[in-house]
């Protein structure tokens, strides 16, 4: 293996695990400025107790998230170098700017949180958690924003041998970059809103604090019912998108080789492991793709066959990857109206509760596909249409990207057990066994 | 001119990281001495506590800033020192982790195995940063085309090594004296005793530092070119001095504080002496990495400082405001969080 396809898969390996944790930090940030909410303005100490339940479970999943996101900035520098130089103008701008402007004021904030109950009144608390939640989804603006730059440049020009800043205002509102900001966002609240679902319905079933897990339960069917909608719908306005931008990812995403106007979609598709056709087609329905893309059924979609072999994505994960991210975004609205219709059955309805525990990761997955859609689509290009991926990776020794992997691989693989474990447990354990010297003070 | 007040800002961001997570990784390194009983330790970690994150923050934003005003140096700097980085990374995750995983087990195993990730993170963290400031000071064998000719080992120059061992001592005692302020007892009493015993050391290490500059490195020509210069350096000594005279009349807020001026006069003494050049290459300074050939378009450096001047004082008031409404004394077992 070389140093380009190393420095790809310890890219890949960093990204989709620091994406395990950030979607849940996104949306239960919100969820428990809620809960808090609720306290500080009715007074109830059952709010306080699950703000604290459910920040136990925050904290452990912020502190992995936070670690891995330091390797993400790292790697820009040391696996790739090249890319860094050609568009650090624009791009290290944005993550320069997340960190003074959001990242700060996430880190500072939950640590107040965390260590201020007993030392700064109610008020000013509860402020310091919203704080941290709107840090949290700012920070998420600013990557996205340097992400939608590689997706679709705007506001740049070629000059000095590289991209420069041509116009800032320009780059923040890409609406390419809009587009996947809301998605990531709508799908990660959505997540928070199951894994609330999912953790209380394990309680629900034991009929273990009933109260505390009923009101729970139903602040995260809120979360699961709106946004699951929410993100499926936009999900369709953000194919529109890039269908229209990025034409290869699109006859990739759907495996299509033959340009063609009214354009089938086949339920069932078999692409070629080579990269050229497909084994099987069938079950198609005329014009679908065409509509679904362009919203116009008679709409021309090309196929990879017009285009050169070496500007295509890998098809087969391309494909599987779309196709696993719309099989569960459809799957959620039916487990979110399911859960609001059996939302007092709980006890009697013993395997539907099950479901809800088994369908916490489910959300994760479809986020990580949407990921692998969007970066594997976009090849063979780092910066769409400028920079090509295997111009972009640093001259370093390939010896040094091999171990660095290994080394990640172990590193993150012994964190996330632990991750689970500690997670599972706390999850398992409820309210109740919270230190009680942390409980009451005031 | 906005190319040299990013250097600045570079520098003061560098700066301040060193003085901000130079406290933490110093009480991390010194557990082993001082952390004689489990509560010892939870007072150690507890120390650490608020702070800990946001004082990373500084990393990030001091490398972001190096990838949004100097991308040609980020690419450069972070590439060429790729295992170095890499380790660091790894040692600062492990360390990272602990704060979250150490106190949700009461098993005497599981809370070694987590100290030991506390104490090795911050020992190999500091050591590591020390080695490759102390490598950026003296020159990077950087090639024409930006590419590092030397390997790990070429990192761990006697020179290299001297600056690892005095970031390690430099945030030890840095260390040991916000530990004086937060530790209340035996433990404030010995960690004050540790304080006192660093400080020496520290200065002889400093001193030694001085001088091994000389010998290996050409930062002193920027000082001998301009001699106002030298206050930096000066302003390191009197940080040192100032930091023991108040450990004598046992203000130890205020040790802590010209502690952090005594590594912000560090950290500047070498910045000063590799200016224009952010990396200067030992091969040829031709090759180095300078805020001429490194920086970013105008318009990026100027809407930036505006981001930066924004934010920074802002960053710096509620971090403050943290610092005042968290520096009583771990008396209480109700105050240990961790």
């Amino acid at each position: 293996m070389d140093v380009l396809l190393l420095s790809r898969l310890q890219f890949a390996v960093a990204t989709f695990f620091h994406f395990i944790f950030v979607p849940l930090t996104l949306g239960l940030s919100i969820i428990i400025a809620i809960m808090e909410t609720k306290y500080v303005r009715s007074g109830d100490e059952e709010y306080k107790r699950m703000a604290k339940f459910w920040g136990k479970l925050f904290l452990i999943n912020f502190a992995l998230g936070v670690v891995t996101g330091i390797t993400l900035e790292f790697q820009f520098g040391t696996n790739w170098s090249r890319y860094s130089a050609y568009v650090g103008d624009i791009f290290g701008s944005l993550l320069a700017v997340e960190a003074t402007a959001a990242f700060f004021l996430e880190s500072t904030f939950i640590a107040v949180w965390v260590f201020g109950w007993e030392r700064i009144s109610k008020k000013l608390h509860m402020v310091t958690i919203w704080l941290v939640a709107l840090a949290a989804n700012l920070s998420a603006f600013w990557i996205i924003m340097a992400n939608g730059f590689m997706q679709h440049p705007v506001g740049y020009v070629m000059r000095n041998g590289r991209a420069e800043l041509d116009d800032f205002f320009a780059v923040i509102t890409n609406p390419f970059a809009w587009h996947q900001f809301v998605h990531t966002l709508f799908g990660s609240w959505m997540a928070s809103g199951f894994f609330v679902l999912g953790v209380s319905a394990y309680h629900l079933m034991k009929k273990n604090e009933v109260a505390f897990f009923k009101k729970s339960f139903n602040i995260g069917l809120v979360f699961a019912l709106v946004f699951s909608v929410l993100v499926a719908t936009q999900g369709h306005f953000h194919g529109n998108e890039v269908s229209e931008r990025q034409p290869t990812k699109l006859a990739a995403m759907e495996s299509h080789w033959e340009t063609q106007t009214n354009a089938p979609f086949c339920i069932l598709t078999i692409p070629k492991l080579n990269n050229e056709g497909n084994y099987v087609e069938t079950m198609c329905i005329p014009s679908l793709l065409s509509l679904l893309a362009f919203n116009d059924p008679g709409a021309e979609v090309v196929g990879l066959n017009d285009f050169p072999k070496e500007d295509r994505p890998p098809v087969l994960l391309t494909f599987l990857s779309f196709r696993l991210m719309i099989a569960l975004g459809m799957l959620f609205p039916l487990l979110a109206i399911l859960a609001w219709y059996w939302r007092n059955k709980l006890p009697e309805k013993q395997w539907f509760g099950r479901l809800l525990i088994y369908a916490i990761p489910l959300p994760i997955i479809a986020l990580e596909a949407g990921w692998a859609l969007a970066e594997v689509g976009r090849q063979p290009w780092i910066v769409w249409g400028i920079m090509r991926t295997s111009e972009a990776v640093s001259p370093v020794a390939t010896s040094q990207v091999a171990t660095s992997l290994v080394a990640i691989i172990l590193l993150y693989t012994f964190l996330g057990i632990i991750d689970i474990f500690l997670l599972k447990r706390v999850a398992q354990r409820g309210p109740a066994t919270q230190q009680p010297a942390q409980a009451h003070k005031e | 001119m906005l190319e040299t007040t990013w250097f600045i800002l570079w520098g003061v961001l560098w700066a301040l990281y060193f003085v901000l997570d130079g406290f933490d990784l110093g009480i991390g390194i010194l557990m082993p001495f001082l952390g004689k009983t489990e509560r010892d330790r939870r007072v150690m970690y507890n120390a650490q506590g608020p702070f800990w994150d946001a004082n990373e923050v500084w990393l990030i934003t001091a490398g972001g800033v190096t990838f949004a005003a100097f991308p040609g140096t980020y690419a450069v700097m972070f590439s060429s020192l790729y295992t170095p980085l890499m380790l660091l990374l790894f040692a600062l995750i492990l360390r990272g982790v602990t704060f979250e995983f150490r106190h949700m087990d009461e098993n005497s195993k599981w809370k070694k195995l987590w100290d030991s990730c506390m104490v090795g993170g911050s020992f190999v963290a500091a050591l590591l940063l020390g080695v490759a400031f102390a490598n950026i000071f003296m020159g990077i064998p950087i090639d024409a085309e930006g590419v590092n000719q030397g390997t790990l080992l070429t990192l761990l120059n006697p020179y290299g090594l001297a600056g690892g061992v005095v970031f390690v001592l430099v945030f030890c005692l840095h260390g040991s004296l916000w530990l004086s302020v937060k530790a209340h007892g035996e433990l404030e009493q010995r960690a004050r005793k540790v304080a006192r015993a660093l400080w020496f050391v520290v200065a002889i290490g400093a001193v030694a530092f001085l001088f091994l500059s000389a010998v290996f490195t050409n930062l002193y020509a920027n000082y001998l070119a301009n001699p106002l210069l030298f206050a930096i350096p000066l302003a390191a000594v009197a940080g040192l001095i100032l930091a023991r005279m108040a450990m004598g009349q046992d203000k130890y807020w205020l040790a802590f504080l010209w502690s952090g001026l005594f590594i912000v006069g560090v950290a500047f003494f070498g910045i000063a002496g590799i200016y224009p050049a952010l990396l200067p290459s030992s091969l040829d300074p031709a090759y180095s990495m300078t805020i001429a050939n490194s920086s970013s378009s105008t318009l990026t450096l100027q809407i930036m400082l505006g981001v930066t001047l924004v934010m920074v004082p802002i960053v710096l008031l509620y971090q403050l405001w943290v610092y005042r409404t968290f520096s009583f004394k771990l008396e209480h077992d109700d105050d240990l969080y961790y």
